[in-house]
């Protein structure tokens, strides 16, 4: 038997709830965040609950705090432990993928939440694991926000802490006040971080900041301002800054599109060797404009100038002593541990006989290298781990002296092995400029694989031959340069090239 | 010590009747227990009750004044024995441990104790770890009390409701005579809230006073014939006991109107969930007054079918809110009504999904598909017709990278595994398992080392198939890695016992970072602290030898990735026969960090001198391959893109976050990576000699560099 059932008159709604979610990552202070937030409310007579997962995920992984608060009454509120999708009014994340995580977990909703998300990255592992660049768009995470949020708030929290000696929970709170998404007067979240009295002037003057962020909107995203292509020779001996001067003149022949990335290549090698070094690499270049035009943006010539400088000003002893050995050096890591008057500096360096030999000159150095029992006595020799303490006179005066070997680099075995790469690799470049443009530039992108040191060095000199492998059996096809792009995405994804390789299976499946 | 101090908050605990509690649900629970006389605790950490434990420690001197023993129990199994101090004597014990892999470790005891029946009220409070931010197994508790046979208490997640079954908990155990287990939800364990408070009350017997008269009963011990008794005295007379106490006391609540033509029944710790889900269909108020009748199960086992059948009286359908599987509460009623011949629907995981959290969005399809099927009145308008149109928000599960925990800053275990990925790479991949701690973070990138974990304690034993190894004629053999721990808690004897008796050729690693630290830092016995209350400084080497493993190597600093690595080689190739065993000390660097950094800038503002490292990456010599990464994965060692044109990968950097542990140098060394690393130990407060000697070699070095730029070009920037 079913009696006819009335509702009673519909109950109040839980509006008046405060939903606050504190999506963070584990050690970044979201606890002190949220203690602070919740010691407000209550303050300001609300009922307030506040529920985190303590646990492993405290551990560098990705937390969430919640908090709810409704104006206090003659009974208690029941309140939510955990956020749910649609149903949260402010969203403090305290990194930028953070924000995203929230967007995509539906805690940011246009119809009611205030997203107040912190610029800054804090990349994952994945993110920086890759070979290549493997950091996550945040310009996505951007345009999501603006889609979902109804209030955004959008700036580096994290710098606007770490500039006033404080860190990110006292900046969002500062932010979380100036975003006005609660209805407490800024005294009042001051009050909140007095009464915590752990690092309360730290903490205050990095709310003041977060606060100041909050109420200037939202910050656009900042792009990286690319180093000013024109750089002058200032300093050195006036024979050198006369050679510079020719090879300036040589550069502002260039066509328009070209110049800056010679400029910036030129530079590079010159930094390298010497001016006469430059004037090989703009004979280089020329070969390039040479096959070249207007009518591609002159693409395969600044592709050109980009990757000739990297294989000309290759990574060797000598390149690493000078720049560990330069004055500036030590000056931006003097400055970037806050201008220590007496600093020791221990440099983590491990030669083997690979890089030992190959600074002989050539023949000898050959000759050395076809020795296999020579190499591998003059191996157990070097080859171990050497800690350098360059504050101190000898340990500079040893790397000071290997940089100095720089005007006996020409001879050496690396600059021959080098030199014929290079031309192996540039002359296969040019020779596809003719017939297929794309895969030309392709060709010369394929560069782009060959870093590192050691065992880094082989292994992405291996992935570049392979890579040229797979070009050289796409040549002539329609779709060549999809597939060099392919190889080469496949090339950066992991360290031991398995990508790689089912791209090339997958090639041979089809051009045998 | 602990990770986290609440030396602050135990000062709460001393609270009068009257006053006003504000804090967290561990911190209600433990001044619960106090306001009803417990005289003994214990327990074993792990989350969500780990911080029950840090109270319970950090309260010690309040427990000594009331008289209450404080034990840190060696393991859950410990714990639970523990509460046969109230089979025979009348006093309140209370022991805490983590659900349900502390109630596996536990249950021996457990079913022992639930034999033997209680004459003292004894209380398990069970952190159930289910759902988003576990660290486990998804599984339930519930089940060990229906095979044991004791009660389950589930209260709603308020501090009021928790504080009261604590009380309503002991009163329930001395009245059937009955072990209960109180279980509280991980997000309820860190519930804040408040709750009035009444004093505290010392226990009417203490276990001081009952070891000098000591008591038996004969009855109580779990032997033939006695246990066969026991078992009809659980159904003849405790079980109806408790029903009695449970009804008569009202434990279980109802909420919402008499008449209805539908219900809900739920756990109680389900109850805000529910009522948040009819808040948000306009069918409850904020403070849950509610248009849906609910059954609030404060008590989860032993249900009682009078009461349930009242409920259902009246109703065309009812729908159980259960979460977790298998659903034994909903199978329990579905019996009950078959056997009544009620007429009312029963509804429950039919509605909701049989595994997984009850979200706010899960609840509240549940129980609109309830309503629309049974009560379509009750409905609001917009459930019925929605009109707003969901906007299209860009999908960002391609973009977001997923960020599981990991190793901390500067962690000790980091070095350890970067030498295994640097062994495997010269003998090849092993089989290798690991154990729980922190160590198992390991099995995920960048690292990926390590495949079974079988339980606390026992990753050497879960290697057992393997133990033949080489001289079983394999060509490797395989690899356990196991925290100090899980050494102390079940590994001396299941794991290393095990190793030792059966001549295992296998190879451990016992990764000693001085606490049982992927639990809040506690002590172990063989920390290095200082611990007035426990025996500490107990080194696991010594332990090994004790029964019977010789080849043991100490590893006094896991940095040393090279040394580590040579140590790995050796105990994977040498012709020693029987377990290889290799403890990788080093102090768990949360914890150091919390230790030394207040004497360090005390240090420094008292003028001493104090060295402080951290490393640098020289962003001209990083061709930004990663591979540094990929054998560190530390937080603070990050990439930065550059503003060179000629550049397109990021290269390394660290930021200001690093504590010079020197694993990435060290890495750098070992695996010959590549020469950017630096450490850059800035002194703080040098003395006039060393001031004097740096300003002399600066001055040499800064000639030398400039005088070799000044034989070159140099540039300077110009401004576009």
């Amino acid at each position: 038997m079913t009696l006819p059932f009335t509702p009673e008159q519909p109950p109040a709604l839980g509006a008046e709830v405060i939903k606050l979610a504190v999506m963070a990552v584990g050690g970044q202070g979201g606890g002190v965040l949220t203690g602070w937030i919740e010691a407000l409310a209550r303050a300001q007579g609300y009922a307030v609950q506040a529920t985190s997962v303590a646990g492993v995920a405290q551990r560098t992984g990705a937390t969430i705090y919640y908090i709810e608060m409704a104006p206090a009454g003659s009974s208690a509120p029941v309140f939510s432990l955990a956020p749910a999708a649609g149903d949260v009014d402010v969203v403090i994340a305290a990194e930028m993928m953070e924000a995203g995580r929230a967007i995509m977990r539906g805690f940011v909703t246009p119809d009611r939440t205030t997203l107040i998300g912190s610029t800054h990255r804090a990349l994952a592992v994945s993110e920086k694991m890759a070979p290549g660049d493997g950091i996550a768009d945040a310009g996505e995470v951007r345009a999501a926000a603006e889609v979902a949020a109804r209030g955004l708030v959008l700036a580096d929290f994290e710098a606007a802490a770490l500039d006033v000696g404080s860190v990110i929970s006292a900046s969002l709170f500062g932010a979380l006040s100036g975003s006005g998404a609660l209805p407490f007067p800024p005294e009042a979240f001051e009050a909140a971080i007095r009464a915590g009295g752990k690092g309360v002037d730290a903490s205050l003057r990095a709310f003041a900041t977060g606060r100041q962020a909050a109420l200037a909107g939202v910050q656009p995203a900042t792009h990286p301002v690319p180093r000013p292509a024109a750089a002058a020779a200032t300093t050195g001996p006036a024979r050198l800054r006369k050679a510079w001067d020719d090879l300036q003149a040589r550069i502002a022949a260039m066509p328009a599109p070209v110049q800056p990335m010679a400029q910036a290549g030129l530079r590079k090698v010159v930094e390298f060797q010497h001016p006469a070094y430059g004037a090989e690499y703009l004979d280089h270049l020329d070969r390039a404009l040479a096959l070249d035009g207007a009518e591609r943006d002159w693409t395969f010539s600044v592709t050109a100038a980009k990757y000739l400088a990297n294989a000309m000003a290759y990574d060797d002893v000598i390149r690493v002593a000078d720049a560990k050995t330069r004055p500036e050096r030590l000056e931006r890591i003097r400055a970037e541990m806050g201008g220590a008057e007496v600093m020791q500096l221990t440099e983590y360096t491990h030669p083997r006989a690979e890089e030992i030999v190959s600074l002989l000159p050539r023949a000898l150095g050959q000759a050395i290298t076809d020795r296999p029992r020579l190499m591998g006595w003059i191996d157990r020799r070097v080859n171990k781990g050497r800690r350098l303490r360059t504050d101190r006179l000898l340990p500079f005066l040893q790397l000071h002296a290997l940089a100095s070997m720089r005007r006996f680099r020409p001879m050496s075995l690396r600059h021959a092995e080098e030199r014929a790469h290079l031309e192996r690799w540039y002359a296969s470049a040019l020779a596809r400029a003719g017939t297929d443009y794309d895969l030309a530039v392709a060709t010369l992108q394929a560069r782009r694989l060959i870093k590192g040191y050691s065992d880094t060095h082989a292994r992405g000199l291996g992935k570049f031959d392979r890579v040229m492998t797979g070009i050289a059996m796409v040549e002539g096809r329609e779709d060549a340069a999809d597939w060099a792009r392919r190889l080469m995405t496949a090339a950066l994804q992991d360290e031991e090239g398995s990508a790689l390789d089912g791209t090339l299976k997958t090639i041979e499946s089809f051009a045998a | 010590m602990a990770e986290r101090s609440f030396k602050a908050e135990v000062q709460h605990l001393r609270l009068g009747a009257g006053e006003t509690f504000t804090g967290e649900g561990i911190l209600a629970i433990t001044k619960a227990l106090l306001e009803n006389g417990v005289g003994y605790v214990g327990g074993y950490q792990g989350a969500p009750i780990s911080h029950l434990m840090d109270v319970l420690a950090d309260a010690e001197e309040l427990l000594g004044e009331l008289d209450v023993r404080f034990e840190a129990n060696a393991s859950e199994a410990a714990a639970a024995a523990m509460l046969a101090a109230s089979v025979h004597y009348p006093i309140r014990g209370a022991v805490t441990f983590k659900g349900p892999v502390g109630v596996n470790v536990a249950s021996d005891a457990l079913a022992n104790l639930a034999s033997s029946g209680v004459t003292g009220g004894a209380l398990m409070i069970v952190g159930e770890d289910y759902g988003e931010g576990s660290s486990i197994m998804q599984e339930r508790s519930h089940a060990f009390a229906m095979k044991s046979q004791f009660w389950l208490l589930d209260p709603r997640p308020n501090l009021p409701s928790i504080v009261k079954a604590v009380g309503d908990g002991f009163e329930l155990s001395e009245a059937s005579n009955t072990p209960v287990m109180l279980m509280v939800r991980i997000r309820a364990c860190h519930v804040t809230g408040q709750f009035q408070t009444r004093d505290n009350r010392r226990p009417t017997l203490s276990v001081r006073e009952a070891l000098a008269k000591p008591q038996r009963n004969v009855s109580r011990i779990v032997l033939p014939p006695m246990s066969y008794a026991q078992e009809h005295d659980k159904i003849d007379n405790r079980w109806p006991a408790a029903e009695r106490f449970i009804r008569e006391h009202k434990l279980n609540e109802v909420f919402g109107p008499d008449r209805a033509p539908v219900g809900i029944v739920c756990q109680g710790g389900m109850y805000n969930g529910v009522i948040r889900a009819l808040q948000r269909m306009g069918l409850a108020d904020l403070y849950g007054q509610t248009q849906v009748p609910i059954y609030c199960l404060n008590v989860t086992y032993p249900l009682l079918p009078d009461e349930f059948a009242e409920f259902c009286a009246g109703k065309d359908a009812v729908l159980v809110v259960e979460e977790g599987q298998p659903e034994f509460i909903e199978q329990a009623f579905a019996t009950m009504m078959l056997r009544s011949g009620t007429t009312t629907r029963l509804h429950g995981k039919d509605i909701f999904p049989m595994v997984g959290e009850y979200t706010g969005a899960v609840m509240k399809e549940a129980f609109e598909t309830f309503l629309r099927r049974n009560a379509p009145d009750l409905l609001p308008a917009q459930v019925l017709a929605p009109n707003t149109e969901a906007p299209a928000i860009p999908d960002l599960s391609k973009t977001v990278p997923i960020r599981p925990p990991g190793f901390c800053t500067g962690c000790p275990e980091r070095p350890i595994f970067a030498a295994m990925k640097l062994v495997q790479q010269e003998l090849g991949e092993h089989q290798i398992s690991a154990d729980i701690g922190c160590h198992l973070f390991a099995s995920l990138p960048p690292f990926n080392i390590g495949g079974a974990t079988m339980g606390y304690g026992l990753g050497p034993a879960s290697n057992a198939a393997f133990d033949g190894g080489k001289k079983g004629g394999a060509e490797k053999r395989s690899i356990a890695v196991i925290g100090d721990g899980g050494f102390w808690h079940n590994g001396l004897t299941s794991s290393f016992g095990n190793m030792a008796f059966n001549r295992s050729d296998g190879v451990a690693v016992i990764v000693d970072n001085y606490y049982s630290a992927a639990t809040g830092g506690q002590d172990i016995p063989s920390s290095r602290a200082k611990n007035p209350t426990k025996a500490t400084n107990n080194p696991i080497s010594k332990a090994l030898r004790g029964i019977g493993i010789d080849w043991v190597r100490q590893v006094d600093r896991t940095y040393d990735v090279a040394g580590m690595r040579d140590i790995l080689r050796d105990a994977l190739t040498t012709e020693s026969e029987g377990p290889k065993v290799i403890v990788a000390s080093s102090e768990c660097m949360l914890n150091k960090q919390r230790r030394e950094k207040p004497l360090r800038a005390a240090a420094m503002r008292e003028g001493r001198r104090v060295e402080v490292p951290r490393f640098g990456v020289d962003e001209s010599v990083c061709t930004g391959d990663h591979a540094c990464i990929r054998l560190s994965g530390c937080p603070s060692l990050s990439l930065k893109r550059l503003d060179d044109p000629l550049r397109d990968d990021p290269v390394a950097s660290i930021d200001t976050s690093c504590v010079g542990c020197g694993n990435c140098g060290e890495v750098s060394e070992a695996a010959v990576l590549c020469p950017s690393f630096y450490e850059a130990r800035v002194v703080h407060n040098p003395g006039p000699w060393e001031r004097r000697l740096n300003g002399w070699r600066q001055g040499l070095i800064g000639w030398l560099a400039r005088r070799r730029q000044s034989r070159q070009l140099g540039f300077s920037e110009v401004q576009p």
